[in-house]
């Protein structure tokens, strides 16, 4: 029987450590994963074994379902299914070996994790500029991948798609990701404190206005990634949403794609 | 015609943001946004407060006549209580052991 394999891919601080006996998986989630694998294996509070099947546990087009089974959360699609208790930070996963599998079932957990901190994920794209970041949400199409072309060099780019925002005790911080949009590039990992929030709008002028923390709210939740059919967790997203809403000041910038719409971030 | 006494559901969460008074319903994310009447009669749905004393406090606070307040409590509560988000009932309710998720 083959050694099992263990790589430990850490995104926004949390460490995840997936163990698998495939090496050509270990491989490409490495190579997925570039720039937010931990070096040497580290001690992990949540642990996966990556069980891989030659077919799709429940081959169709069924959408992604979490629910709770106990202390379990169980994570369902078409193409994995998982299961994770976060209390003892064990837990297995069922796919064949592909990349996006695994990283839907990592964006799911990373929700459930943050959920307990009042932090979320957001479809956002983000960027540090001047040791401050700010964070670009919209649906698809509202220009994320945009904004994030058009950066200055001086910007960084911490994701065009999914963006990782924590709360810590001094305020929210954004981090990098390597979930990426139709950029195809995976974010820098590391961190910085969100400076602002905007609700991205495609115009034929560069504009910023300010939204009240009831609108910011709105679209705040409707761009929130949260999976989860659970009582408890939906409250919790609501208030980490409102406490982000009373802190963090948003806005709504509508740009045209040029690269002069950076002249007004800073 | 019989009281009425207003329960929030505890299957709710709820914030006043910026003067709005902000509420999801935690079973299926719907989310509302109160008006200020409507706000005042959800912050009194305390199970234990008749309606018409709700009513009375509107009256008093928005300066609209009694008949006027009373169809817009019913219009709200009928659309909240819809949504399952407000429960309505004959009697007076006990305290409930699992308050709805609420923050100042």
């Amino acid at each position: 029987m083959s050694q099992s394999q263990a790589i430990a891919i850490e995104i926004g601080g949390h460490p995840i450590l997936l163990r698998t006996r495939d090496d050509a998986f270990r491989r490409l989630v490495a190579e997925r994963y570039a720039g937010f694998v931990r070096p040497s294996s580290p001690k992990c509070s949540f642990e996966f074994e990556v069980d891989l099947l030659t077919t799709p546990p429940e081959p169709s087009d069924e959408d992604v379902r979490v629910d709770r089974r106990g202390a379990s959360w169980r994570l369902r699609r078409g193409d994995f299914q998982a299961e994770w208790d976060p209390a003892r930070g064990q837990g297995r996963i069922q796919q064949t070996a592909n990349p996006y599998s695994i990283d839907s079932v990592l964006r799911i957990v990373h929700t459930l994790i943050l959920a307990r901190e009042g932090g979320f994920l957001l479809h956002a794209a983000s960027a540090i500029r001047g040791g401050r970041a700010f964070l670009f949400s919209g649906v698809s199409g509202a220009g994320k991948t945009t904004i994030s072309r058009l950066a200055p060099p001086d910007a960084t780019l911490l994701t065009d798609e999914i963006s990782y925002i924590r709360r810590g005790g001094d305020g929210y911080h954004a981090c990098g990701t390597p979930f990426s949009g139709e950029l195809r590039q995976s974010g820098e990992n590391c961190s910085a404190p969100i400076c602002s929030l905007f609700f991205l709008e495609h115009g034929s002028e560069n504009r910023i206005e300010a939204v009240t923390q009831a609108d910011a709210l709105r679209t705040l939740m409707r761009n929130i990634l949260f999976f989860a059919e659970d009582q408890e967790l939906v409250g919790r997203i609501f208030q980490a949403a409102c406490e982000f809403v009373e802190r963090v000041p948003a806005q709504r910038l509508t740009f045209l794609p040029d690269a002069r719409v950076w002249s007004m971030i800073q | 015609m019989s009281e009425k006494y207003l329960t929030r559901s505890s299957a709710i969460a709820s914030r006043l943001l910026g003067g709005e008074m902000m509420v999801m319903s935690a079973v299926d994310s719907t989310f509302f946004t109160l008006n200020e009447v409507a706000t005042v009669i959800w912050q009194a749905a305390d199970g234990h407060t008749p309606l018409s004393e709700i009513v009375d406090r509107v009256c008093s606070e928005f300066e609209v006549g009694p008949e006027t307040a009373a169809n817009d409590a019913e219009r709200f509560i009928e659309e909240l209580s819809r949504h399952g988000i407000l429960l309505v009932s004959d009697f007076p309710q006990e305290p409930s052991s699992s308050p709805p998720m609420e923050a100042a």
